[in-house]
């Protein structure tokens, strides 16, 4: 095997006494696609930041670049080394155009004006080697999720980066888009580049991975090569333990004999959601299936009063109910989790206590107005236990909390108004595997009560895993509806048929 | 790799465990730093005007005159907290102010409803305040340029009221809440009647912040106003509140003004009391973004205000000099805010 293009020996980072990072090797060849996985605080970001140059290592370790000892200090440290990091969260300016993001901090400049014209000529070639369908001149507000990461591989490209670190890259892009990059990627490593990929999901390192390094509190577990790549083994290595039913799934399978519960008749917003007319059954969970943008966020929304409707009426359990605002839905018993739990769902600087409440301190107060702070204290604390989060005590602020916790601080919220309608928007999005099995048993404990669930997720073997109904959206409209047969089970293939619109093509 | 299961699974919740201990520890004196805030800076400065002074500082007649300085600013800034706690700022309370006193004026100089000066300036506040909250909650529109505009189109009301002449009532009713004193304990400690009410402000706004669904819900529409929404708090009634809140208390700050003096005078009444208050907001460590900051930190805020004015006059430095030295410590006021920011920050 030739000589590796990057060699990490026993670097360590620590915060304030706190370990980051102890003694980590790592070593990555040219031409090759290591995937980097462990669970959200295992230690890869730091990793990252320290071969971006965000992080200084604690002395003791050494990082080799093509058998050279190098210290890479800065962000410009990073790229002079040959070191490209894609964010999870892009960083990109969306009022500039593609090149002058590009050549963003290198700006050409002829006599102390940005030579525009000569920058867009020299990213032409580069957008046109990763296949781009967009100018450079184009504005990045204008370009879908899918485009402005390609922006970001062209920046590292650009930059002439011999190695390339990619954090999650398909968190945002649908499943046509990561395809593509999936195909991108490929061509990059044909080409000669080291690709560390950082990802949660099993599938893209299963497609994608040459070899896998797994982290587990800050410490190297161990790497595997192609051949021995599989998920039980890196699930185990990732959480130090056998994750033996992954999927919990033991709520009634004729799950189909409740009543209904929610039932949306027609609903459309005349824009990106027509005509969707859907039915829970009490104790049933159903998958909302379907790429990203075909709407089913939108169908949500529009459910729970968050977005004028133009069409359609919701009847709960049988009765016709009118829902202007979420505030209404909530009243109602219909509780929706957000898919963007920073943006859209938890007050970062308030405590986890405050965050769980929130939904009914107006139930629980006193003389019009005056906080029950026993009840809220109470409330908090069971949803400690009762959910496993994990953290010092309810007092602390959400924001410093890990995904999976902030997630189950957020469902807490939901669960504590004692919904009959759950509509959870991408569960798992962002959490690591430990707690996405937890929620997964949330998930199946709710519905053993008697609970109406509806995902919405884009990840295929979850729906398949946790769902006994799916009912796939493609472009506004419902595309049809799967059910999980005596002998059939569920499968990725009718899903992507439905969502894609391959059958009728077939047809 | 081949740990044993059980050793697997104690190692990693032990280590989380020490992880959320110093989480903890280090959140606390997070917040003991940002309680605490600007109360050292406000002893150390009482103690140097003190020396600076040659004693003159720590008098009880002194400090009774810095309270009352300070009480109008205090009341003001306790509605400002609640605006700016929400991500937003009003412009307008020197404005409010200066309409509501020439209101009340106007009104306790009528024969047979005299005494009701006092409510009258108070909800003429309230209602100005009403109607910027509706316009940025209602309409949508930047706080900023609401307050802005009410900030001009308020002080020409002002004028208009008393026809652009000082109102004069030298038998205008409470005029104790003016400048008389509580009595303490007889002879010896007293409080001025301004005090009194600006700490009455502060406690009752502290109850409304911390102890009530409202409190929570305007600490919540400040950290995160979609969420909020989506939480389904009724953002615009918080917003209409906050905004309510602070033209009420600016009517209140108004009413002080006219007891205080007898007078007012809609051009120059109130003028420039807006930067006071934002100054005491800042100052007290309430973030300009909104969601994050107390009541308590404001009352130190308007109490260094207070005391910078009235230090640097025993002390003898020109006027010119107490406005360079004032808008420094603004500025340095704001530095530490961001770093203080940068303390708390997430990663």
């Amino acid at each position: 095997m030739t000589d590796p293009i990057l060699e990490m020996r026993g670097v360590s980072k620590s915060f304030f006494g706190i370990v980051a990072l102890r003694g980590v090797d790592l070593t990555v060849y040219a031409g090759e696609i290591h995937a980097l996985m462990g669970e959200n605080g295992a230690g890869k970001s730091t990793l990252m930041k320290i071969l971006s140059g965000a992080y200084r290592p604690d002395p003791g370790g050494e990082i080799r670049i093509e058998g050279k000892p190098v210290h890479i200090h800065g962000p410009q440290g990073g790229r002079a080394a040959g070191i490209s990091i894609i964010y999870q969260e892009l960083s990109l300016a969306p009022n500039l155009t593609v090149a002058e993001n590009i050549y963003l901090g290198r700006e050409v400049s002829q006599s102390g004006l940005l030579a525009r014209g000569e920058m867009r000529e020299r990213v032409g070639p580069i957008l046109e080697r990763l296949g781009a369908d967009f100018a450079p001149s184009t504005l990045v507000a204008h370009l879908s999720m899918g485009q402005r990461q390609l922006v970001e591989i062209a920046r590292a490209l650009h930059a002439r980066s011999k190695i390339l670190i990619m954090d999650e890259p398909t968190t945002a892009l649908s499943a046509g888009e990561s395809e593509r990059l999936f195909a991108l990627i490929r061509q990059l490593r044909a080409e000669g580049l080291a690709i560390i990929y950082i990802s949660h999901r099993m599938d893209e390192v299963y497609a994608l991975g040459d070899r896998v390094t797994v982290l587990r509190d800050g410490r190297l577990v161990g790497s595997l090569d192609k051949g021995e790549i599989r998920a039980d083994t890196i699930v185990r290595m990732m959480v130090g333990r056998d994750v033996s039913s992954f999927y919990k799934k033991d709520h009634d399978p004729d799950a189909g004999r409740g009543h209904p519960v929610l039932t949306a008749v027609n609903m459309g917003d005349g824009q990106r959601v027509r005509g969707c007319s859907l039915t829970v059954l009490a104790g049933e969970v159903v998958g909302l299936a379907g790429l990203v943008g075909a709407g089913r966020t939108e169908l949500a929304h529009l459910i729970i009063g968050a977005a004028p409707k133009t069409s359609g009426h919701l009847e709960l359990e049988g009765q016709p109910i009118e829902i202007r605002t979420p505030g209404e839905a909530l009243d109602a018993g219909i509780a929706y989790l957000t898919e963007d739990r920073k943006a859209l769902g938890l007050f970062l600087d308030m405590s986890c206590l405050d965050n769980i409440n929130l939904g009914v301190i107006g139930r629980d107060a006193r003389f019009g107005g005056i906080l029950d702070r026993d009840k809220a204290r109470d409330r908090a604390n069971r949803a400690f236990s009762s959910l496993g989060i994990r953290a010092a005590n309810t007092g602390i602020t959400a924001g410093s909390l890990s995904g999976g916790n902030q997630q189950k601080v957020l469902l807490s919220r939901l669960l504590a108004t004692t919904p009959k309608v759950l509509i959870l928007d991408e569960p798992t999005r962002g959490v690591d595997v430990g707690a996405k099995s937890e929620i997964y048993s949330i998930i199946d404990n709710l519905a053993k009560a008697g609970t109406a669930i509806l995902v919405i997720s884009s990840d295929l073997p979850e729906i398949i895993g946790i769902c006994d109904r799916v009912v796939v959206m493609r472009v506004g409209r419902i595309a049809g509806e799967i059910r999980r047969g005596a002998d059939a089970p569920l499968n990725q293939e009718d899903i992507m048929a439905l969502a894609t619109g391959t059958e009728q093509i077939d047809a | 790799m081949h740990d044993s299961p059980s050793q697997a699974k104690t190692a990693p919740a032990a280590a989380a465990a020490v992880a959320a201990a110093q989480e903890t520890k280090r959140q606390r004196v997070q917040l003991l730093i940002r309680a605490a805030g600007m109360l050292p800076v406000l002893l150390i400065l009482c103690i140097g005007f003190h020396f600076l002074s040659e004693g003159r500082f720590f008098t009880g007649q002194n400090l009774g005159i810095v309270l009352q300085q300070a009480a109008v600013n205090t009341v003001l800034a306790a509605g400002m907290t609640f605006v700016i706690l929400t991500g937003g700022i009003d412009l307008s309370v020197g404005s409010i102010l200066a309409a509501s006193a020439m209101a009340g004026l106007t009104v306790s100089k009528l024969p047979e409803l005299g005494m009701l000066w006092l409510p009258v300036a108070v909800l003429t506040g309230l209602g100005f305040g009403i109607i910027n909250g509706a316009l940025i909650a209602l309409l949508r529109l930047p706080p900023f340029i609401v307050t802005l505009g009410s900030l001009t189109a308020v002080r020409g009301l002002a004028r208009l009221l008393g026809a652009d002449t000082t109102v004069f009532n030298p038998s205008i009713p409470f005029a104790f809440i003016g400048n008389a004193s509580l009595t303490l304990i007889p002879g010896v400690a007293s409080i001025p009647w301004l005090s009194v009410i600006a700490l009455l402000v502060i406690l009752i706004s502290w109850l409304v912040l911390r102890r009530t669904v409202l409190g929570v819900h305007i600490y919540a529409v400040g950290g995160n106003e979609s969420a909020a929404r989506l939480a389904g708090i009724k953002v615009w009634a918080v917003l209409i509140f906050v905004y309510g809140v602070s033209g009420l208390l600016a009517g209140l700050g108004g009413a002080m003004q006219a007891a205080r003096l007898y007078a007012a005078n809609g051009l120059q009444l109130g003028q420039s009391y807006e930067l006071d208050a934002i100054t005491a907001v800042i100052l007290g460590g309430t973030s300009f973004v909104g969601g994050i900051g107390s009541i308590w930190g404001t009352l130190v805020g308007a109490l260094i205000i207070a005391v910078l004015s009235n230090g640097l006059i025993l002390v003898g430095v020109s006027d010119i000099w107490q406005y360079v030295i004032k808008g420094l410590v603004i500025i340095g006021a704001v530095a530490l805010d961001r770093y203080r920011l940068q303390g708390s920050a997430r990663t």
